[in-house]
């Protein structure tokens, strides 16, 4: 249902400094799979997302979700059909705000804003039933400050505002990545939860490739701007981080930095 | 101080209070330096007077000027998000133009509109002045905070706070600076029409200095009442108006000190750099240490 054909993306392009990251990347992603995408620093993983977000847009090739051509969409068009979470925690959510106009702004992604008040107390009950399902307390906290939170709970929020409104797709990019390992696991524990919740389509990009084959039902591996390798559930719960490293080096790809898992 | 210096006082700083909101919009909401108010504010005043002298109904004549000040704004915004212009240097940029376009509106420098009808005139037996430009602008002051606490509103406060978010929201962040900027210099544009209205003239040089008192009430009224709910905000930022005109004229009636009317711009210099250093300054601390 998103499809990316020949996908090519060069930063700086015309100029000496000009750096090819994406060399035509073909993949179809179906509804309801949950994809991990691993590679090395400059693989591209994280110019993939920003070429689905709109972040970045394509030099050449087309961007399909369900048979709509989006390729030209900017970002703010793409998210009613994109949902994402930041790397940092603090990107994702104004600091200022308080939580409960965080939740809503994220409640009307993709939908047309007015003049009516933005809060009322059926949203606010509604707010408070999701994130008490969170157990961290944040249910009795709606009027406080984002920028009062610590970087766990900020990601936490920015989950279940990810959640908040329908989308096609939800980017993940590398959102364990600035946290604790305990927080970390928590975060990644509560995704798997509302993915499976709420039946997303999901991309999730992440530097360690023992995350990239826990997770998800799909695993992709990008090398220097190309998918070097796409495997399905069927065949991900065989492989463990050994047989990754092995299959790298016999394709010649031996990195150091895919050693971090 | 005389009553009639304090009445003065408070009437001048209702007079800039619409200016002082839009101030807060741009600076604040979108996190816009803009100096395109040094023209806009004139600008309202050149509207206004150019229109009565030629017999317009001043309240017609008010909303042409808001709707001229809205246009410099949007100028503003557009060689901003669509030229991709620094931000301040954009706002220089259109207050520079609009110095050469209030001269043209104006024909010549100063239009004085002595024995002409204005906007108070009907209101002005009844109720004083001050009491009607307190109305309006606690009426503007609802508006503002209406729609800031609106979806749109909310978005357009996303926006400069944390525009890849708020993109990733869906929303369209040029065209709230589009739109915030036009209600930000619609406002300084009011402000120069009632001032040209209540003091008789309108003068090419009046915007000198205008995005600086602007700025000195916002922050005089964060300083003095620190608040995180819009509502709060808008209200800190009239008490600012007013206090920052009382010391003001308290300043410069004071005799010992010796101040004179071409102070001014010292003055308000002083009152802001105050307005900042002093939330910076622990009293506690300072108290403890001198033990």
């Amino acid at each position: 249902m998103i499809s990316l054909a020949n996908i090519h993306v060069t930063f700086n392009p015309g100029t000496p400094l000009a750096k090819p990251a994406l060399l035509g990347v073909n993949l179809d992603i179906a509804a309801g799979e949950f994809i991990t995408v691993s590679g090395s620093n400059g693989a591209g993983k994280s110019t993939l997302l920003n070429v689905i977000s709109g972040d970045i847009l394509c030099d050449r090739g087309q961007i399909l979700v369900e048979a709509e051509d989006i390729t030209a969409w900017p970002t703010a068009r793409r998210a009613k059909l994109v949902s994402r979470v930041f790397q940092n925690p603090l990107a994702g959510s104004c600091a200022e705000l308080t939580i409960e106009e965080n939740l809503v702004l994220a409640f009307r992604r993709g939908q047309l804003r007015g003049l009516r008040p933005a809060l009322n107390d059926r949203f606010r009950d509604q707010f408070r039933a999701r994130l008490a399902s969170l157990e961290l307390g944040l249910e009795n906290r709606l009027c406080d400050r984002i920028g009062l939170l610590s970087g766990g709970q900020r990601q936490a929020l920015s989950l279940v505002m990810a959640t908040l409104a329908p989308a096609k797709i939800l980017l993940l990019d590398e959102h364990t990545a600035a946290l604790d390992p305990k927080t970390a696991h928590y975060i990644m524990q509560l995704t798997d939860q509302l993915v499976t919740e709420h039946r997303l389509t999901t991309l999730m990009v992440t530097h360690s490739m023992r995350q990239a084959l826990e997770v998800g039902n799909r695993l992709l591996m990008l090398h220097e701007g190309r998918i070097v390798f796409d495997v399905d559930q069927s065949e991900k719960v065989h492989l463990s981080v050994d047989d990754l490293l092995k299959r790298f080096a016999n394709d010649g790809l031996s990195d150091d930095s895919l050693l971090l898992s | 101080m005389s009553l009639v210096a304090f009445l003065g006082a408070i009437e001048t700083g209702l007079l800039y209070g619409f200016l002082s909101l839009g101030v807060y919009l741009s600076f604040r909401v979108l996190k816009f330096p803009d100096l395109t108010v040094d023209g806009s504010f004139p600008l309202g005043a050149a509207v206004v007077a150019t229109l009565i002298t030629q017999g317009i109904n001043p309240w017609l004549a008010t909303a042409v000027a808001m709707v001229a000040g809205a246009l410099a704004g949007l100028c503003t915004a557009v060689l901003s998000v669509r030229v991709n212009i620094l931000n301040l240097l954009a706002s220089i940029l259109t207050m520079i133009a609009l110095y050469s376009i209030n001269l043209r509106i104006m024909g010549r420098p100063n239009v004085p509109l002595l024995n002409q009808p204005t906007l108070f005139d009907g209101l002005e037996s009844v109720l004083p002045v001050w009491v009607i430009l307190l109305v309006g602008l606690g009426v503007t002051k609802l508006a503002i905070d209406w729609f800031l606490t609106s979806d749109l509103g909310l978005a357009m406060r996303a926006t400069g706070m944390n525009p890849t978010m708020a993109s990733a929201q869906g929303i369209y962040t040029d065209r709230l600076i589009l739109l915030g900027m036009a209600m930000s210099n619609a406002l300084a544009a009011l402000s120069g029409a009632l001032f040209a209205q209540v003091n008789g003239f309108a003068d090419v040089a009046l915007g000198v200095g205008t995005v600086v008192v602007g700025l000195a009430t916002v922050i005089l009224g964060e300083a003095i009442f620190p608040s995180r709910t819009v509502r709060w905000a808008t209200l800190a930022v009239i008490a600012g108006c007013l206090i920052y005109r009382l010391v003001i004229a308290m300043a410069l009636n004071a005799d010992f000190l010796g101040l004179r009317a071409q102070d001014l711009n010292l003055v308000t210099a002083l009152i802001v750099v105050m307005a900042l250093v002093l939330p910076q300054v622990n009293l506690l601390a300072l108290v403890k240490s001198k033990r």
